[in-house]
Parts: structure tokens; sequence; C-alpha cells
């Protein structure tokens, strides 16, 4: 038996031997061939980008230098390059520059400049540093060119490619991650499964991936486009909010990853209180129920204090007022109330998809008539768990201006109220069950107390965000709108049409993104209030 | 005697006949049409001219985010229907500057119920295709009728709004009209 191995295992040495001598000459020859000939290294080059095209321009290394090859750049830039009496010229439209292989210093149209490195003969090639291209064709060149040396991008002429940083840190049992886009540009995020997708407005970003530790919120983050990153979700990931404001020259974008919390009455971060199936820690198959997982515990779990999964908002349903033949109030202007309202509706919708997640229904999204009952059964059908009526003012005074937030109310609340008790009733088969009977016409009733709490949320948006306020910013009126909704509800006056003045301003771009923004963060809080309010304190 | 039997029943037939023309036919015949009318369904006879009373009518205030009440002499009404009618054509009247009114001009009252202690007011269309929207105003104008009511006339309870004899669901598209309100709201003085 001992002979039969030897004899197997003799005619393995050599070849192993040769593979292993093959490999490291060819190591040793590749180097040697970079280092002497300048060839570069697979995947060293510039990334340009212009308003039309991106290519990849190869670079070489040569000694500690980035070298690119002077005709590369003369076909990227149209430049004319000619060299005589051992000077080499290079031409744009009249402009020149005059650079002597033996030197580190060029001419730029008149004006001495230094180049890090000496330009290198590769064969019939001449090789120039990178930053020749900022240095000596930026000047002459009719339109901007910028080299950013680390993230290798060459941007010729107008484009946007705003530098886009990460960074994250732990919040609440979640993650809060900061994205600044400097200069500024305005961001979208979208919901793709287990993936929430973040693009720029931008022709592209440069951006460099940090390198995070998968987290129970957070698997991975990667490129996704020319202008997006993919945030890859963990198993414990519910929900998320985000928030984006301007910081100096940057719009930096706050998006806080908020976990799965505990089960009530489960030890909270107790692997597996969750109970998603495949989660890290959730019950093993077999039944077992406390058998945890190899693939990577989740650490304990806090209770978050808002954006619970069992988020209180889900759903929204905006109602723009009026519509079709009922334009609504009408200014002196010409502005119409259901123009303006489906306006902001709009910008409510994409605003709060975007920054919360939330799905947004519109009552109507074109120029339709519908019905009262009809709105509000949006909002019933598709269990909306807040309902948004927007309007605007008029007033048979036209000096009268300002916004405000309106709740139901009912004649008799306090009688109606008691009939809306729950009724004990025998069922087939013995037994008593309790029912509750809502009268379609006032189902609001049930929900005042949740909508007046919104409405003074909004109000305080309204307000902190500067827009002018009604002289009663929150009221009670009987509105017919709102009788039916089966869920907290408000109407919004946005602000008087009837006011020459404030027309104008209603009217304006502005003033719409900003009535829309507050609308997003009052829901924010609003959700917020519900997730830490126990339902029967609300 | 066949004969005379035939010819006593035909001589009895030929008397019923004429009998009947002459006392049941001929009468109708002859006599005037009547004109049948139903009894009035509401009181809405005009006040006694002679006799006032002083009623507070609404306009808007001066920031024009309420209602003003405002003395006036109004004709006294006979009974609760007709003092809320004389009430209301006096609210619907135009107003004396400076006031102005949230009733869109050209509205008319067509009838007033007072019924099981609500009041029931019944308005010309004039109220809806004049009216400028905007909750406000349609606020404003709601409950300048349901305040000029309740106001004069306590022992009514609700007032609800009726277009050309119908319930509406709104007047432009805001306040609720599809029962009796009751409440006048905070901003009315």
């Amino acid at each position: 038996m001992r002979s039969s191995v030897t004899v197997h295992r003799a005619p393995r040495v050599p070849v192993f031997v040769a593979i292993a001598a093959a490999l490291g000459l060819a190591c040793v020859l590749s180097t040697f061939a970079v280092r002497v000939i300048g060839q570069a290294p697979a995947g060293a080059s510039l990334t340009l980008f212009t308003r039309n095209a991106q290519r990849p321009i190869p670079l070489a290394i040569v000694g500690d230098q980035e070298m690119i090859g002077l005709d590369e750049l003369a076909s990227t830039f149209q430049l004319s390059v000619r060299e005589e009496a051992g000077a080499v010229t290079v031409s744009y439209k009249g402009k020149t520059v005059v650079l002597n292989p033996e030197q580190t210093i060029a001419s730029v149209a008149g004006r001495m400049i230094s180049l890090p490195a000496r330009p290198v003969r590769s064969g019939n090639r001449l090789l120039v540093p990178v930053d020749f291209i900022s240095r000596a064709i930026a000047p002459i060149y009719d339109q901007k060119i910028e080299l950013r040396r680390p993230s290798h991008l060459l941007l010729v002429g107008d484009v946007r490619v705003p530098r886009v940083s990460i960074s994250s840190e732990p919040f609440n049992s979640g993650l809060r991650m900061i994205i600044d886009a400097t200069p500024q540009a305005s961001n979208s995020i979208t919901r793709d499964g287990e993936r929430l997708l973040v693009k720029f407005d931008a022709d592209a970003i440069d951006v460099v991936i940090p390198t995070i530790q998968p987290q129970p919120v957070l698997q991975a983050i990667r490129r996704l486009d020319a202008n997006g990153i993919a945030i890859e979700l963990g198993p414990r990931f519910s929900s998320y909010r985000s928030s984006s404001q301007a910081v100096d020259s940057a719009t930096r974008l706050t998006l806080e990853l908020l976990p799965v919390p505990p089960e009530p009455g489960g030890p909270a971060g107790t692997p597996g209180a969750t109970g998603l199936p495949g989660s890290p820690g959730s019950p093993s198959p077999n039944g077992t129920g406390n058998a945890p997982t190899t693939t990577g515990a989740a650490p304990p779990v806090d209770l978050p204090t808002f954006g619970q999964p069992s988020t209180p908002i889900r759903t929204v349903a905006i109602d723009p007022g009026h519509g079709g033949a009922d334009e609504g109030a009408k200014g002196p202007g010409g502005l119409t109330e259901k123009a303006l309202t489906l306006s902001v509706a709009r910008r409510a919708k994409s605003a709060l998809e975007a920054r919360l997640g939330i799905r947004v229904l519109l009552t109507r999204d074109d120029d339709a008539d519908v019905p009262f009952d009809g709105r509000t059964a949006v909002a019933n059908n598709n269990k909306a768990d807040l309902f948004i009526s927007l309007h605007a003012n008029a007033s048979f005074r036209p000096t009268a201006s300002g916004a405000s937030v309106l709740v139901a109310q009912f004649p008799d609340e306090g009688l109606v109220k008691q009939t809306l008790e729950p009724h004990r009733v025998p069922v087939f088969g013995g037994g008593l069950r309790d029912i509750e009977l809502v009268p379609w016409n006032q189902a609001q009733i049930r929900y005042l107390e949740q909508s007046d709490v919104f409405a003074k949320t909004l109000h305080a948006q309204f307000e902190a965000r500067g827009i002018p306020l009604d002289l009663r910013p929150t009221d009670r009126a009987p509105l017919r709108v709102l009788a039916s909704a089966n869920m907290p509800a408000v109407l919004v006056e946005l602000g008087y049409v009837s006011n020459p003045e404030q027309e104008g301003k209603l009217g304006g771009g502005d003033f719409q993104g900003t009535a829309a923004q507050a609308i997003v963060d009052a829901v924010a809080g609003f959700r917020d209030y519900l997730a830490r309010t126990p339902e029967a304190e609300r | 005697m066949k004969r005379g039997v035939i010819l006593t029943i035909a001589g009895l037939g030929l008397t019923a006949a004429l009998g009947w023309g002459l006392f049941i036919a001929l009468p109708r015949w002859v006599a005037p049409r009547q004109t049948v009318t139903a009894p009035p369904v509401v009181t809405t006879e005009p006040a006694t001219p002679e006799r006032k009373i002083k009623a507070r009518l609404f306009y808007v205030s001066e920031d024009g985010h309420g209602l003003t009440g405002v003395e006036h002499d109004v004709p006294y009404g006979a009974d609760p229907a007709a003092q809320a009618r004389a009430i209301i054509d006096a609210q619907f009247a135009a107003p004396d500057a400076p006031n102005v009114s949230a009733i869109p001009a050209g509205t008319t009252a067509r009838a007033v119920y007072v019924a099981n202690g609500d009041a029931y007011i019944d308005v010309s269309r004039d109220i809806v295709t004049g009216h400028p929207g905007g909750s406000l105003n349609e606020q404003l104008t709601v409950f300048t009728i349901v305040s000029a009511i309740k106001s004069n006339l306590p022992a009514v309870n609700g007032v609800q709004i009726l277009v050309d004899g119908k319930e509406v669901d709104t007047l432009a598209g805001h306040v609720d009209l599809r029962q009796p309100l009751v409440k006048n709201p905070e901003w009315v003085q």
C-alpha cells in the first residue's frame, strides 16, 4: 500500500513547481513591463464625461506618476500636436502649449507652468502627466474642464456631477445615513423590493461607496447607475424616513433606516423576536423556535421611538378640492381653486412617496368633477390612514388672507358618539358579540380628536415655514367632504385666492413646494405621534 | 199579450232614461266647473304690516372672518313660520352701507317651514349660482341664515337650507347641508 502512494504522488511535484515558477515569472515580467514600458495596469483609466458621451481614457503608470498619451488628449480635445527641434507644440484655436520632453515645465499661452514629472516617450507615443490636462489644456480650452484625481473623472463642458459622500451612525437601534451631494443636487428615494434607490438630479454622481459591515437594517451600499445608489436593506429593516436640506454648498440627505420592533411580550432585541421568516435569529424551520441561526444574529434592538413598521400611516389619501365644472373659488387674476389644489396635491404626493415611502392616493389626478362620496370612498376603500382635502379660500373682504386647517364638526356630537358605542348582539350557536354600526355620513366622528392633532401639527409646520396663517389657523366646521372619512381627516385652506397679493403667491412654485413640504413633515410628525401614543390614549 | 209586455218594458226603460237625463246628466252639464285647490302646506302669509319687531340680522364683519349682528325693524309675524319668513326676507334684502351681506345678490326666499322644532328655509338657486366660493364665504352665507333664525327665534332648534325645494349637499362644496344646523359658530357675534 505504501509504495503505491509514493508512485501516485511523484508526478505532481514537478507540475506544481512549474506552475508556481511560471506564475512568479509572469508577475515579475509584468511589473517590469509596466515600470519600463509605461503600460497601464488593468483598469487604470480616466473616465471622460461630457454632456453627450462617457468613455474611459487609458492611463499609464510611470514611476509613481499617472501618465496619459498626448495623442489620446489630441483626439479627445481636437488638439494639433507638432514636434520640431526637440520641442512639442500643442495648439487649440490659436492658443499654444509648448513643452520640452526633457523638462518639467511648459509654456501655456505664454505663461510658464510646472508639471509633476517630465513627459516620457513610449515607442512613438509621448506620455504626459495627467495633471497636464488641468494645468495646460484647461487654460486654453473653450469649455470648462475639471479633473477629479481621486475619482479619476474628467468632466468637460456643462455637466452636473456632484460629489457624493456617505456616512452612517447608529440611530435608535437602526441606522442614520448622511448623504451629502456637493454642489447641491436634489434627490428622490424609491423602494424597490429589498432596496432603497436614491437618485440624484444630475448627469452623474462622483461617489465613493464606503465599506459598511452588514447590519440588521443594512446589507450593503452599491452603485446603481450613473446618478444613483442602491441601499440593500437588512432583514430587520421595516421602514425609513428621510429629510433633505441645504448645508452650505451641499444638499444633505438624512436617511434613517428603522428596524422591526420586538414582538410584544418578547424580550427586546432577542434574536428571533421579530418572527420574520428567514431573518437572522428567526425561529428555525424545525419548529423549535429557539435555535438561532448561524448567519449572524442581529444585535440587540431597542424599541424605536418612531417609524414603527407596524407604521400607523401606510397610506394617505389627498383630495384636490373641486374640479371639472366646479372651479371652486377664483381669484381676481384668474387663479382657480381647482387648479391650485391639484398642483399642490401632486407635489405633496411626490414628496410623501419619496421622503416617507408612504403610499399616496389622489382622489382626482386630472380636471375631473368627483362627487363628495366618491372622494371619501377612495380613502375608505383603500384603508387610508389619513385624509387630506386641499382647498383655497375666498372672502367677501379682499384683505382676508392666510392658511387654515379645518376639522369636521357634527350637530349633537355627544349624542351621536353614544349611538356609535358597540352593540352587544346574540350570535348563532349561542353567546354574544359586540358589533359597531357606523353610519356612512358620520364615520369621521370617531376620529375627531386625532384629526385635531394632525390639524395642529400641520398648522405648526405652516408657521415654521413662514406660510401666512388665517386669523383662525385651526377650526371646526361642518364640512361635507370630511363627514364620511373613516380615518383622521382635515380640510386645508392654503390661502385666499380672493386676496390679490396672496393669489400671486399661491400660484407660484415656491409657495406650492413649501406647502407640500409642510404637509410631508406634518405627516411624519403625526406618524411619530401615533407610534408613541398607545391606541387607547389617542 | 206578449206584445203588451214588450211595450210596457220599453216604456219603463224610456222613462228611466229620461229621468236620468233630466235630473242627473243635465244639471251636471250646465253647472259651473269647480276648481280644486290644495290647502296650503306652510304658512307663509305676509306679516301684518302695522306691527314691527326688533330682530338681529347678520353681516360680514370688518375683517371678513365672521358675522356681526345688527338690529333691524322687521314686520311682525303671526306665527313662527310667518315671523321666520319676515326675518329671512329682511336678511336677504340689500344691506345699507357699510354692511356687507354674505347672501349672494338676487337670492330670494321661496318658502319657510317650521316643523318639529326645526326651520326649513327654501331659497332660490341664485344662492348657488351667485356664490363666490371658498369655505369661509360659504360658512358666512350659511350661518347668516342660521343665525338670523336662531338668534331671533330661540324656540327653533335647527335650521336646514333647501334650494329650489330640494335638499342639497352644499352651496359651494364645503358646508354640509344634509341636516339641520343647530349651533352657531363662535365667530358669530
